[in-house]
């Protein structure tokens, strides 16, 4: 089926649906979702939304600007973090007029939390930078968000998944999508496509992630010759539900819980003495994997535990009410009276499409794709470097959603409609046919079981050059594998097999690149640490992997990162 | 643990009449029943067809009727079912598309037209004011998930198509009782109807299903007590 929209956008989580509600105004909007869009994984964010509002005490559009530098270890654009630490106090405030129910202060103002990484006065201390709405914070601003929607009359395809994009060097003509409910291919032609599809933690065995995130719109850019940008930098997040991944917000020690090890002392205290529990991500999972080297995680096992009990029932019910039921209906436990085990969990993707701060997808030589604009975490501005902070990702969403909303909306009068040759649609028949038909070969769970177990062993918090030639040939093999994947399912309806069959080829091509990355860059930045290349290398490695697939191969080639206002420095906590 | 699990399969393109089938299937205590679920579709049965993704309760795309209750399978363990035979259907009420998946457009519908947005005009150009006590009168209706349990379990919603059902009520309530909102009197009037807010009566299952503990009859009730003020 053909349908004609002067916009397409992929992805309904916070990202897609503000830029959807942008660009509704002016132009005919698709919006296309593999999940119906109150099932985004925007939704599992639970800490809050960073916003200098200075509700609770004094703070700077500066300072956040200066923490997200430093807390990506120096490898942000800081044009971009600017964007972002000036353009979130409006945000957030819109937020609040769509209706967002945050969490009060007395005087009746957004009530504001401290977090990872969040400092007052360029790192002097703590500061409550975190709007939050207890504990499910993403969840009510996606609902809030596809509320405005549905006033809005946007049109949406709810479980249509992408399958491929309608692109050449200079011009873009639409996407084609897979209609779970059918399996019928649509194409949806458009003068311009936003790509809001988010992360990737499907990659890994243990994550906070959601099944959709398989990576999508990043691995078609990849296959249509745009390079990826800064694919090695992946966040483990410290407090995943040991076993589960399942996601403990960073809020939990930014209410004052802390991690003990097996000695129950407060092991952070000499990681980093002025912030502790409150460091980066990147240095607390460090810290967890290092004392359970050392045989100090719970019971000399490979977890530590999540100290809340000397918070009080209150502050629990009012503040952490979902992780405590998390607690509850996962390990049994009551958070008020017994330590939560956890252990790194992996949990967002700092690499992806490069873009500009407007959204606008960059090719090779850094010029912007007409007519292609991506935003959220399948993007790379970069604003995050090599290390997100905690409630950076949910005002990055808004933010640079409606910056490539706008963007949208200035380019579309010049943006003509484009008929390529041939038919566009047939590529993703093709596939969908041969996966159904292949009579013998294998299925696509066990080869993406071995790709997660290869990444989690190989590629996790600590990286070295012969675990990743070891995870390099593995996905390879898996690659290969790959080429009989087969399904039990023939049908048309709701053929979840197949879908899943479609997705692993995303997630094995982006496997490989991060792991291509990985092992390119010698140096220990962010969340990228090389046990072979220890220290941060200013000299070599101040700059942005890219890597292009060219044909069956691929080459990587850098660009510098933009500096303004913060010289890197060593960074301490 | 070895795990029994019938499972509900419908097939239209395959099926003149819904069937059950059976499957074993190893699970550890603490693994929850859509670990399951997937151990069967990807080790066993790929036909097998459902709706899932955050698997940990917050996404609301896995309810379906396990032993005979409207639940996510992601937040129920293997361990509370040991020794008894777990019994998957799609949710009651809506119309099976296939296998465990359900048609909840006319759901979806239905909370659309309570408006699930907030109304107001005229924002400040910080934001608005709202007393700690105001924001709390929202409850729990916040954690609404949209998972349709609680819908899906209403006797009323059983019998009468027309009825608006306690999904959309909580997203009315949401807003009825959000200090910020402006429509409170329209929007009570749109509910008093008797296929409105009246046609509850008090049975209780949307309050017992919910997975986010949402007190939705209580909310009902007060809904109800504010139109007659």
């Amino acid at each position: 089926m053909k349908h004609e929209y002067d916009v397409v956008i992929v992805g309904s989580g916070l990202a897609g649906l503000r830029a959807a509600l942008e660009v509704a105004q002016e132009a005919d909007v698709a919006l296309i979702s593999k999940v119906f869009p109150t099932r985004s994984h925007s939704g599992a964010a639970q800490g809050g939304i960073s916003a200098a509002l200075g509700n609770e005490e004094p703070d700077s559009s500066e300072w956040h600007m200066y923490d997200t530098v430093k807390g990506g270890d120096y490898l942000v654009d800081q044009d971009a973090a600017e964007v972002l630490a000036d353009d979130a106090v409006r945000a957030v405030v819109e937020l609040e007029h769509f209706g967002v129910p945050f969490n009060r202060t007395p005087e009746g103002k957004i009530a504001q939390r401290a977090f990872g990484g969040h400092t007052r006065d360029f790192g002097k201390g703590p500061v409550k930078r975190a709007c939050y709405a207890a504990d499910r914070t993403g969840r009510v601003i996606l609902d809030t968000l596809f509320g405005e929607a549905v006033r809005r009359g946007i049109k949406v395809f709810s479980e249509f998944h992408l399958m491929d994009l309608i692109v050449d060097k200079s011009r873009v003509g639409g996407v084609v999508a897979y209609e779970l409910a059918t399996g019928e291919i649509h194409e949806f032609r458009s003068r311009a496509i936003m790509l809001a599809t988010g992360g990737f933690g499907k990659l890994f065995k243990t994550t906070s992630n959601c099944f959709a995130n398989t990576g999508d719109g990043v691995y078609l850019c990849y296959r249509a010759g745009i390079p990826l940008e800064d694919m090695e930098f992946v966040q483990f997040h410290p407090t995943g539900i040991y076993g589960l991944g399942v996601l403990i917000t960073e809020a939990a020690r930014g209410e004052g819980g802390v991690l003990r090890n097996s000695e129950g002392r407060r092991f952070m205290d000499d990681y980093a003495p002025t912030i502790k529990d409150l460091a980066p991500r990147d240095m607390v999972s460090r810290a967890m994997i290092t004392e359970i080297r050392a045989g100090r995680g719970i019971d000399g096992r490979d977890f530590l535990h999540l100290d809340l009990t000397h918070l009080g029932k209150d502050k629990l019910a009012e503040k952490l009410s979902d992780i405590s039921s998390f607690a509850k209906i996962y390990l049994g436990i009551d958070v008020a009276s017994e330590p939560i085990p956890v252990s790194p969990t992996c949990h967002y993707m700092m690499g992806g499409i490069p873009t500009d701060v407007d959204g606008r997808v960059l090719d090779d030589k850094g010029n912007a794709v007409t007519g292609l604009y991506a935003a959220g975490e399948c993007a790379c501005i970069s604003v995050h470097g090599a290390n997100r902070l905690g409630c950076n990702s949910l005002v990055d969403l808004v933010v640079f959603g409606r910056r490539a909303g706008k963007m949208i909306s200035r380019e579309l009068p010049s943006l003509d409609r484009w008929e390529p040759a041939g038919d566009p649609a047939d590529a993703a028949l093709w596939t969908v046919d041969a996966i159904r038909s292949r009579r013998s070969g294998e299925k696509a769970a066990g080869i993406r079981s071995e790709m997660q177990q290869t990444m989690t062993d190989l590629c996790s918090v600590y990286r070295n050059e012969k675990d990743l030639a070891r995870a390099m040939s593995d996905i390879r093999g898996l690659k290969e594998r790959y080429q009989m994947v087969t399904v039990d399912d023939k049908g048309a309806m709701f053929n979840t097999d197949i879908l899943e069959a479609v997705e692993l080829e995303s997630l094995l091509g982006l496997a490989e690149a991060t792991l291509v990355c990985a092992e390119a860059r010698k140096e220990s930045r962010g969340a990228h640490f090389r046990e072979d290349y220890p220290d941060r290398d200013d000299v070599n490695w101040l700059k942005h992997t890219l890597i292009q697939k060219t044909g069956q191969s691929f080459r990587i080639f850098f660009k510098p990162v933009v500096i303004t206002r913060f010289e890197p420095k060593a960074r301490t906590y | 643990m070895d795990m029994k699990f019938r499972i509900f399969r419908f097939d239209p393109e395959e099926d003149r009449d819904p069937y059950y089938r059976e499957y074993s299937v190893a699970a550890k205590p603490d693994e929850r029943l859509l670990d399951c679920l997937n151990r069967i579709k990807w080790e066993q049965d790929g036909t097998l067809s459902y709706r899932m993704s955050c698997a940990h309760g917050v996404c609301g795309s896995d309810a379906m009727r396990i032993n005979g209750r409207c639940a996510l399978a992601c937040q129920k363990l293997a361990k509370d079912f040991e020794g008894v035979e777990v019994v998957l259907e799609p949710l009651p009420t809506f119309t099976v598309l296939k296998d465990l998946i359900v048609d909840l457009t006319p759901f979806f519908e239905r909370v659309d037209e309570v408006r699930p947005y907030l109304m107001a005009s005229d924002p400040p150009d910080k934001e608005r004011l709202q007393s700690p006590d105001d924001r709390k009168k929202m409850g729990a209706a916040i954690r609404c998930i949209l998972c349709a349990c609680c819908t899906a379990a209403c006797p009323v919603s059983i019998e009468n198509p027309d009825y608006i059902g306690p999904a959309a009520l909580v997203q009315a309530f949401r807003r009825i009782f959000d200090s910020r909102d402006e429509e409170r009197e329209d929007r009570l009037k749109q509910l008093d109807y008797p296929d409105g807010v009246w046609a509850c009566v008090n049975y209780f299952e949307c309050t017992r299903v919910c997975p986010k503990e949402i007190p939705v009859t209580k909310y009902i009730n007060m809904i109800k007590r504010e139109i007659g003020k």
